[in-house]
């Protein structure tokens, strides 16, 4: 069967008879789709909108994000509202790619076995989520949340916090070596301990452009050294209280993508 | 030449392995003393033991060996393959096991949560399933059947000697880090991306030793073509390789520590990840399984491969279209839109290409019918080609943007997943099985083949109601989430959405207990076969010869 | 087995490539058309769609990508959709407000309505804590009787759900009850004494001995607030302590804590979220729980 499509794929011997001729055949197709994706995103500005008032998590919460991250909370949770009309009534205003910016890695999810967190901040009382979370179905009978009691037994661990701050600002988080040095004290200072709170309101509400984005208070409501709740808590107050919505302009060409 | 290998004192492969043990025994030590958290310590610890335990074995295999020939390239490796195909039931059992305790969880929250214990909760135990059965039951599949497949069909034996064994081993170590790691909350919390970065470096390591010995072994191979299962394998392994690398980037807070930060942050690391993990989908689940597919069914069934250029053109368009489609799993997400049509276009034309891996399997078939019939394993590694048909059917139509607005974030996607994962990877690792444990061990037949009937209907029943299940609990939750009562605004709430699948979920777990039930029966089945019970009977010949056979 | 001439395979007539491995053969049938014409079609599909949609990235040195003819954006169509939502909102609102509220009540249709988006807020946001249909939880108030720590008219329902109780809004409901014990204004024993007061005033069996240590504590500490009688204050959000109701429990163990450390509820504010008609809808809804005044 010499037709004309035999002969072409007679070519393919080419491939089929020199293995390393085979093998950079395929990495040079496999790699043309990542290239032309992910690079853009790298260059292009209008990948992250340009809004005021995200700023750095601070160390309570950065420790409360990684219980969250710990426990596999993003297994159940998104934290990405879409633009889509029954999302934006049900959590509010759909996520920003500025939002999760000083998320290494990101926290978005893929599924909602339960409702998504973006915006959770502020929506409940401290106490609630301490309730919640120690045991969801006192609360919510029909939850099937898990129950996390342990973490109210737990003292948090803050020996690693400056290590990880200091690799995050190497990578590009606006943190500044003061910020870094006075870590445990800020962290004392956001559990309602007895520190210097304006310290830590100044840095953090500084970078934010806008008073109050610092919540102090003794999330879990335990007295003694902050616990793993404390800054559980603490995070999920701050989910999606950030960005100063005032400016945003959905509608600006340069946030056309 | 073999003969001559032999009387060398040391073998060089092996004493290469054994330095790296040394290497890695020093660091792990190091590591043990200087661990920053318990996680690392005991992680460090683990490696201590395996490299302690890797050097002994080595050092007795060597003396063991003195007067044998080693590695005689005379004849297949195949105790490799038997040590791939018990991992793959091990972690097989292990990894549907705690599928059906995580399914059970959402079931009946309050008999299977331990609210002081937090190991066992879903969010850590859900990773552990996953990993467990992708990259422990499906990587060891992979592993042993392209060990096997790929010797017989370069007719030789495998490359490198010592490093097999190293692949072997030293992958089994990774998933005994990444799954005690799960259970310790050490994770990235990157989707099947979950180990941190020594775990990452060690998989690394092992991966970059499998590519060498699988190109090895077919830069050895006495046949001037290259099958086209080993295109399909070459393109998961390497590629494997690279997306792993990619993901992964990142940087270590602290050098005896667990915890490293990811280099990537925010919209660029989502699309990242879903690079990796559409792309885990592609090469891993699909493409290497796809290898498996090229190699038993023709074997089986002993009929030619229906269509060689149709395999030249799926395998191309297969590999070069897949790559694209990672942004499918953003849609609507704050990932730029013009990403989100190029996942959405890219997945529709992905179509057809994963449907010429389905036509050039069932089409083989032809002329050999009446085999699904008589013979119970070709009927499973027919039926999961269908599911492949099936799952990358439903695939492209999820991938479109408008359906992926009700199917993302519910179990419809949970539903795809398993039609993929039970279907299609479960069922064809299971006929590559039976096929092998037959030929390796040489057995005539099998210990049985009505058990291979019961595991098929049974496994096939559990999967039906599966993936119906979580059709019906994942439309109606994203019905019903978007419902809007008469006067326009949300009717239910969310929580009324968790109750109203609370049936479902039911039904989920009884079909993925089902699943379990057959493959306990496969195993049994494949123990008694291995040992040789074979009850007497009907003889059938025997698939595989031993000895390489001479070049023509 | 090197490239042996291509032989025809006997079953389907069909010319083999000639290659054998482990005794695996292939026919070189060719591609199936209608494999193939699908495929075309499904590249079409795509150009078509890069044409109309935000497709194709700039490359690097240069700024933005393909708007695609149709201008299509998901972020300016749910804006529309929500401001259409909003628009609506405003005209519900105005009606809403317009009548006082018991002209609500009187007016089917408008409090038809306000029942439908008062129950659609209502399930997301507040049976978290109040339970599905206002049953309430512990530390979270029953909404569905008729016994109410602030009021219970529609104007102090709305109230309550505008600005919260204890919550960070300026205009909050605030009344902090002390922590007789943590802050040590009562001692233990004239703690356990007032535990048994409450035991004995919401009508059942206590030590009667105590009950008369207590009393005078009561009227100096508590009747500030609970009143003379302890049926309460709505004015300061304080409850009845004669009834059997319970917001923390009525045991001893949980009297003790209440009156030890007190409790101070926080219920949220929700004008940040909510817009006015939605919490005014919220509120006909509580109000229509089954003890509204
Ligand atoms: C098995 C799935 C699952 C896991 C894991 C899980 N949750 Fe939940 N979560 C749910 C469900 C279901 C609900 C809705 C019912 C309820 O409120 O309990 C929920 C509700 C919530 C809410 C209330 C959200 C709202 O707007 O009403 C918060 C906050 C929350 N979870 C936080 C967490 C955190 C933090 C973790 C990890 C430590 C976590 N969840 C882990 C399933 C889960
Ligand atoms: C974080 C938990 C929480 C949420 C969410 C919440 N509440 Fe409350 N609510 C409370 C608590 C706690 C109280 C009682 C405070 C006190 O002790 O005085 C309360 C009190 C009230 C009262 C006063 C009851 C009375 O007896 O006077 C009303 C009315 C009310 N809530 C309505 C709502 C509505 C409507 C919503 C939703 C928009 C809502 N609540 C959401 C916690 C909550
Ligand atoms: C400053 C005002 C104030 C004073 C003084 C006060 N209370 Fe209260 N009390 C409250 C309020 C407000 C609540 C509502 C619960 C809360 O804090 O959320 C309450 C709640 C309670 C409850 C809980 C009722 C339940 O349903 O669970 C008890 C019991 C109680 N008070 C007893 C006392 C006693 C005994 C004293 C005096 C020793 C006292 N209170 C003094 C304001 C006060
Ligand atoms: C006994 C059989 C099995 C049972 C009962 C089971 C059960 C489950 C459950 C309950 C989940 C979590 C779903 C959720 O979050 O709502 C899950 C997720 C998952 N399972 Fe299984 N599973 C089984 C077998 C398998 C197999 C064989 C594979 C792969 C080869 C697999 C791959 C996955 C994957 C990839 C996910 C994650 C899906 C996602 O994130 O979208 N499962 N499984
Ligand atoms: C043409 C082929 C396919 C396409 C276009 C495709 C497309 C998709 C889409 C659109 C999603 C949903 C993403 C979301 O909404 O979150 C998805 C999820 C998934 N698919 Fe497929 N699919 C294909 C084949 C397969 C096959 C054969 C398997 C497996 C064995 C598979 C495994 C998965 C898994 C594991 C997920 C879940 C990812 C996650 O969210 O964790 N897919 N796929
Ligand atoms: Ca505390
Ligand atoms: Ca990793
Ligand atoms: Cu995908």
């Amino acid at each position: 069967m010499a037709t004309r499509q035999s002969k072409l794929f007679n070519k393919h011997k080419l491939f089929e008879r020199h293995t390393f001729v085979l093998l950079l055949g395929i990495l040079v197709v496999v790699a043309i789709g990542g290239l032309i994706e992910i690079v853009p995103l790298f260059y292009l500005k209008n990948t992250i909108e340009k809004v005021e008032g995200m700023r750095p998590y601070t160390p309570l919460e950065l420790a409360g994000q990684n219980i969250y991250i710990r426990e596999g909370c993003n297994t159940c949770h998104s934290q990405m509202i879409r633009p889509l009309r029954d999302e934006v009534e049900r959590y509010g205003h759909y996520s920003l790619a500025a939002e999760s910016m000083y998320d290494h890695p990101f926290q978005w999810g893929s599924k909602r076995t339960g409702p998504d967190l973006a915006r959770v901040g502020g929506k409940y009382s401290d106490d609630w989520h301490r309730d919640h979370l120690i045991n969801p179905r006192a609360l919510v009978p029909e939850s099937i949340m898990p129950p996390y009691a342990f973490l109210a037994g737990r003292t948090l661990d803050l020996s690693t916090i400056q290590d990880q701050m200091r690799t995050l600002q190497f990578e590009g988080v606006p943190y500044t070596t003061p910020m870094i040095d006075a870590a445990l004290d800020n962290t004392m200072a956001q559990a309602g301990g007895d520190y210097d709170v304006e310290a830590l309101r100044k840095s953090y509400d500084g970078i934010a452009g806008r008073d109050g984005t610092v919540p102090v208070r003794n999330f879990d409501g335990m007295d003694g050294a902050p616990t793993e709740l404390d800054a559980l808590i603490a995070y999920l107050q701050m989910l999606g209280t950030l960005v100063d919505f005032k400016t945003y302009e959905a509608g600006d060409l340069s946030n056309r993508r | 030449m073999a003969a001559a290998f032999s009387r060398e004192r040391i073998d060089v492969s092996t004493f290469a392995v054994g330095f790296l043990m040394l290497v890695v025994l020093i660091l792990s030590f190091s590591g043990v003393a200087n661990a920053a958290d318990h996680a690392f310590r005991a992680h460090a610890f683990i490696f201590l033991l395996a490299s302690a335990i890797g050097l002994a074995g080595l050092l007795g295999w060597h003396e063991l060996s003195e007067r044998q020939p080693r590695f005689d390239k005379t004849f297949y490796e195949e105790s490799i393959v038997k040590a791939g195909i018990a991992a793959t039931m091990f972690w097989g059992i292990a990894g549907f096991l705690v599928g059906l305790i995580i399914a059970l969880q959402l079931t009946f929250p309050t008999l299977f949560y331990f609210p002081e214990l937090g190991w066992t909760n879903f969010g850590r135990l859900r990773p552990l399933h996953t990993s467990a059965v992708i990259f422990a039951f499906g990587g060891n599949a992979l592993i042993a059947t392209s060990f096997y497949v790929v010797q017989r069909t370069c007719r030789t034996r495998l490359a490198g000697g010592m490093w097999p064994w190293f692949v072997f081993w030293g992958y089994q170590l990774f998933i005994v880090i990444a799954a005690t790691g799960y259970l310790m909350g050490v994770t990235q919390s990157k989707e099947y991306a979950e180990p941190e970065w020594y775990a990452d470096i060690w998989l690394t390591i092992v991966w970059v030793t499998y590519l060498a010995v699988f190109v090895a072994t077919i830069l050895r191979r006495k046949e001037p073509h290259i099958y086209v299962a080993n295109w399909f394998y070459l393109a998961f392994i390497v590629t494997i390789a690279l997306l792993h690398v990619v993901n992964s980037l990142s940087i270590p807070i602290n050098l005896a520590g667990s915890r490293s930060v990811s280099v990537f942050s925010g919209v660029q690391s989502a699309l990242i990840q879903w690079w990796y993990g559409h792309n885990a989908v592609g090469f891993f689940l699909t493409a290497g399984f796809l290898a498996i597919m090229y190699y038993f069914i023709p074997k089986r069934i002993e009929r030619p491969v229906w269509s060689y250029r149709l395999s030249i053109v799926h395998f191309w368009s297969l590999i070069f279209i897949y790559i694209w489609a990672g942004p499918h799993h953003l849609h609507y997400t704050a990932l730029p839109q013009w990403a989100q049509t190029l996942g959405m276009t890219f997945s529709i034309m992905l179509w057809m290409p994963s449907w010429g891996g389905m036509i050039n399997g069932l089409m083989t078939l032809s002329g050999a019918w009446d085999k699904l019939r008589t013979d119970p394993v070709v009927r499973m590694l027919v039926v999961s080609v269908a599911f492949y048909g099936m799952a990358t059917f439903e695939g492209p139509v999820m991938s479109v943007r408008e359906v992926n607005a009700l199917s993302h974030y519910t179990d419809w996607g949970i539903g795809h997943v398993h039609s993929g994962a039970l279907g299609w990877v479960g069922f064809v690792t299971f006929g590559a099985l039976y096929c092998m444990t037959q030929w390796v061990w040489k057995r005539d037949r099998l210990y049985s083949n009505a058990l291979v009937e019961w595991h098929f209907w049974i496994a096939t029943i559990g999967i039906v109601l599966y993936i119906t299940s979580m059709w019906v609990s994942g439309i109606m939750e994203g019905l019903m989430w978007r419902a809007y009562n008469e006067f326009g605004f949300l009717e239910y709430s969310f929580i009324e959405t968790v109750s109203a699948k609370h049936i479902s979920y039911i039904i989920r777990a009884l079909g993925g207990g089902l699943y379990l039930t057959g493959a306990l029966i496969m195993v049994y089945n494949l123990v008694r076969t291995a040992r040789g019970d074979v009850p007497a009977g009907e003889r059938r010949r025997s698939g595989a010869t031993p000895a390489i056979q001479p070049a023509e | 087995m090197t490239d042996r001439s291509p032989e025809i395979d006997p079953h389907s007539q069909v010319e083999t490539t000639g290659h054998e491995w482990d005794g695996i053969k292939e026919l070189n049938n060719p591609l199936p058309r209608w494999w193939l014409f699908i495929f075309w079609g499904t590249i079409v599909v795509a150009i078509i769609y890069w044409v109309l949609m935000p497709a194709w990235p700039a490359p690097p040195g240069m700024q933005g990508n393909t708007l695609g003819v149709l201008g299509q954006s998901d972020r300016a169509t749910v804006a529309a959709e929500v401001s259409e939502t909003a628009k609506m909102r405003a005209e519900l609102a105005s009606r809403l407000s317009a009548v006082d509220a018991s002209a609500i009540l009187q007016d089917h249709d408008l409090s038809q309505l306000a029942l439908g988006l008062g129950e659609s807020a209502f399930g997301d946001n507040c049976a978290t804590c109040h339970g599905a249909g206002g049953r309430g939880a512990k530390g979270y108030p029953r909404l569905a009787d008729d016994i109410w720590l602030w009021g219970g008219t529609l104007t102090d329902i709305e109230t309550t759900i505008r600005h919260g109780i204890r919550s960070d809004d300026p205009d909050a409901r605030m009344t902090d009850m002390p922590a007789f014990g943590r802050d040590e204004f009562l001692t233990s024993a004239e703690i356990k004494d007032m535990v048994e007061f409450v035991t004995a005033i919401s009508g059942r069996k206590a030590n009667l001995a105590a009950v008369d240590r207590a009393r005078p504590i009561f009227q100096t500490n508590c009747a500030s607030c609970h009143g003379v009688d302890a049926r309460g204050d709505r004015a300061q959000g304080a409850p009845n302590l004669t009834d059997a109701e319970w917001l923390y429990g009525g045991d001893r163990d949980t009297l003790q804590a209440t009156i030890f450390g007190a409790r101070r509820g926080v219920m949220p504010a929700w004008t940040t979220r909510f817009d006015p008609a939605t919490i005014r809808a919220l509120a006909v809804y509580v109000h229509s729980l089954g003890g509204g005044e």
